[in-house]
């Protein structure tokens, strides 16, 4: 009896610690923040911003020359989409090589095909944009890199995941037919794997349509840089229009791959 | 033998779905101008690139600790502040407590809008409201927090014991009371776990806050990367790199002894 | 014929699987393998097709080395040699049909597999083995749409297929219940009588053991203990298995065992 006391005061004990200790971290991150930005904020401008975003800019939404809403929409799901389908296609031979089941015999090459995976996901997608964009110049197609490259880190170790954790029986019941590697792969693992991997890369689709509407702002397409360029000049009709199209295009697409999503199961 | 006898019987099914990806990949070829020789046309430009980044230049170090710190206490401060918006809201969004459908069904909708607005985007947005600085990047992180750790905090309301609930309104509790005492112990730990898990995610993202002017180390990536400086660039990637593992391992740690 | 020439097993962390077996098991003979769990029964079996390697001595199956066969031989071998488990093992996203289908991937080159290029003769050769198990009606099913007694009579199905001689069976029976358990063991003893397969199984239960095979060996920390016909096994002989006589002992405690 006594030690179960003791142990639940050393518990309680443990939960305010970790309270206080959790407490002292946000205050003092709180003072070391740098509160002279607030000076530039002025309730008027304010004010401005909030009456531009009430009245959207309902002209930019189409007009058929391409620099439109309807249109940039949808070409930054374009960039997520072919991104998407860029990073599915190379995370596959990716995760050959890290899954560690797979090389029992020698399990070094799994780990440099992690830590491959691990630095192309360190990366944050925005650093890709801009070196693409020097690469191959402004364009939709630098947001397509940055985001297939970025993204095959991020599926790539979620692939190899599923792998390490799928059931090895119907591996085994394969291998004891006679199967040789590959049809062990396309028999046994591939109609496992495909629902789950099908669902990674739906779900990374839907993160990309984000990023792909973010990375306009380093010249990488998409409806990112008319975003950035109507904020500059303060056109808040023009800055609520575009999110309200960003809002409802994201929010369709999560819809519509949560019905997919779910079909696969 | 018939084909719909074999392991091919449903390749009409298959064939659909070929069909529908294979026209989804050539219209967004087609309109984002994807043209893959650029790449290796454009190589050396990659291995210039590579050249000064693969030769960081360390002495530059001292110059970034200021800046990651400040990041750091960016993620902190605005983590708190979301967590601290999306608990109440949280009891909001399900019939649990409230037992109002509509009043979740208008919060609900709510979260779904806040969940869809890219950070950077939200981030460039509070620039141009609040002007360039740290606090602005605080207060993107507390919303972005706030849209993602109130859906997780929501659904593990919708799964808690209903037992102290009836408990507490049998003896006639209200439902503050109720959210206070028999809801919030049973999802105190998991709301603890989200928080770190937020944490985690805030760290990555305000690295790049900086970008559009919200504070933090993306302000020298930024400047670094516009002036072609690649051996700093390599610095404050690495150094990202080792705090977010750092971040990571701390916090995996911390929500391994939660569970 | 599998014989077993002084084989010895090591696990790398130093635990011992099996210690200088030395048997030879006829063809057609309905063999059944008893002992506690770890006592070197899966170990055993597994050693016939190399799912696991053997550290010492040497395994033939019909005159043949597992032992010392390189890929492509041990290939042909396993082709020959059926396996069932426990646990089913089959591709449960993948169609009854698929799964029966592919216990001919042996004999196939991996791109005619890959497209699933299959001859007239493999289909019929999988609806003749479906039909034997009385699954016909089930051929474009999922296989996670049935019950288990079901996916263990397909994985019985895929081993027919294969054309094997030999069956090897790792507790086929230990998540069924016992009426299903009944059938499946009778479908087993029925393989083995009409098609003049040799049948090894490994089981908990010594009742279905003497029940249904013509011999029975018995492990004991990698050793073989016993090995004779069910009749010879009585109480001393189960003792010396077990560490005590549990056909003695209340209904029950068999489970344990």
């Amino acid at each position: 009896m006594m030690g179960a006391e003791r142990a639940m005061n050393n518990r309680k004990w443990k939960t305010w610690a970790a309270a206080i200790v959790t407490a002292a971290v946000i205050l003092v991150s709180a003072a070391g923040i740098d509160y002279s930005g607030l000076e530039y904020f002025s309730a008027s401008m304010a004010g401005e911003v909030f009456k531009g975003l009430t009245r959207p800019d309902w002209g930019f939404f189409y007009d058929g020359s391409g620099e439109d809403l309807v249109s940039l929409l949808l070409l930054t799901v374009g960039i997520a989409f072919l991104g998407t389908a860029i990073a599915t296609v190379l995370a596959l031979p990716f995760t050959l090589i890290s899954s560690s089941n797979l090389w029992r015999t020698c399990p070094w090459v799994a780990k440099i095909g992690k830590f491959i995976l691990n630095v192309l996901r360190a990366f944050p997608e925005l650093v890709y944009a801009i070196i693409f964009v020097r690469m191959v110049g402004p364009g939709p197609f630098a947001g397509v890199l940055a985001i297939g490259v970025h993204q095959i880190g991020m599926l790539g170790k979620l692939y190899t995941e599923e792998m390490e954790a799928m059931d090895e029986g119907p591996v085994e019941a394969m291998t004891a037919v006679g199967a040789g590697f590959w049809q062990n792969m396309f028999f046994a693992r591939v109609p496992q794997l495909m629902p789950i991997y099908s669902s990674l890369s739906l779900n990374h689709f839907e993160i990309a349509v984000r990023s792909a509407s973010t990375l306009g702002l380093v010249g990488a397409g998409g409806i990112g840089a008319p975003l950035i360029f109507a904020i500059q000049a303060r056109k808040w009709d023009r800055v609520s229009i575009i999110l309200i199209g960003v809002v409802i295009a994201v929010f369709a697409i999560d819809t519509l791959a949560g019905v997919i999503r779910k079909k696969l199961r | 033998m018939r084909l719909k006898d074999t392991v091919h019987f449903n390749w009409y099914k298959h064939l659909f779905i070929a069909v529908i990806i294979a026209i989804c990949l050539v219209a967004s070829a087609g309109v984002t101008g994807a043209d893959f020789t650029e790449v290796f046309g454009n190589a050396e430009q990659m291995s210039i690139f590579m050249a000064r980044f693969l030769q960081p230049d360390f002495a530059y170090i001292p110059n970034i600790i200021g800046p990651m710190i400040s990041t750091l206490q960016m993620s902190v401060v605005g983590t708190a502040i979301g967590v601290a918006f999306a608990v109440p809201v949280a009891f909001l969004a399900t019939t649990t407590v409230t037992g109002n459908q509509v009043l979740t069904t208008v919060v609900r909708f709510f979260l779904d809008i806040v969940r869809t607005i890219p950070n950077l985007l939200l981030a460039a947005l509070m620039v141009a409201i609040m002007g360039i600085g740290e606090l602005t990047g605080v207060l993107t992180i507390a919303v972005f927090t706030f849209g993602m750790v109130s859906q997780l905090i929501y659904e593990a309301i919708e799964t808690v014991d209903e037992g102290p609930i009836e408990a507490a309104e049998s003896v006639g509790a209200n439902k503050v009371q109720i959210a206070f005492w028999s809801v919030a112990p049973q999802i105190m730990s998991q709301v603890a776990g989200y928080t770190l898990y937020a944490l985690e995610v805030n760290v990555r993202a305000s690295t790049v806050l900086g970008y559009v002017g919200a504070g933090g180390i993306g302000v020298i990536l930024n400047s670094s990367l516009a002036l072609l400086q690649y051996s700093r660039v390599s610095v404050i990637i690495l150094m990202i790199l080792v705090v977010v593992a750092i971040v990571d391992g701390v916090s995996e740690a911390a929500r391994r002894r939660l569970s | 014929m599998i014989t077993f020439e002084h084989v010895s097993k090591i696990y790398s962390n130093g635990v011992r699987g099996l210690q200088d077996v030395n048997l030879t098991i006829g063809n057609g003979e309905f063999v059944s393998i008893i002992g506690l769990s770890g006592a070197g029964k899966s170990t055993f079996l597994r050693s016939i097709n190399r799912l696991n390697d053997i550290t010492e001595g040497e395994v033939c199956v019909n005159g043949r080395s597992v032992t010392k066969a390189g890929k492509k031989e041990l290939r042909a071998i396993r082709r020959r040699i059926g396996m069932i488990s426990q646990n089913f093992n089959l591709v449960k996203r993948s169609t009854v049909q698929k799964n029966v289908l592919s216990g001919r991937l042996g004999y196939y080159s991996t791109w005619k597999s890959i497209l699933g290029i299959f001859s007239k003769e493999d289909y019929e050769l999988a609806n003749d083995a479906l039909e034997r198990v009385g699954l016909l009606d089930k051929l474009h099913s999922r296989s996670d749409e049935l019950s288990g007694g079901q996916q263990q009579r397909v994985s019985i199905a895929r081993t027919l297929v294969q054309q094997a001689d030999i069956i090897l069976a790792d507790e086929p029976v230990a998540s069924l219940d016992p009426i299903t358990t009944q059938k499946i063991m009778q479908d087993l003893k029925q393989i083995n009588q009409t098609m003049g397969k040799t049948v090894i199984v490994n089981i908990h239960s010594v009742q279905l053991a003497k029940q249904f095979s013509s011999r029975i060996i018995g492990f004991k920390s990698g050793c073989v203990v016993f090995d004779g016909t069910p009749e010879k096994l009585g109480g001393k002989e189960l003792t010396e298995i077990y560490g005590r006589n549990i056909l003695e002992e209340k209904e029950g405690a068999q489970d344990e065992a």
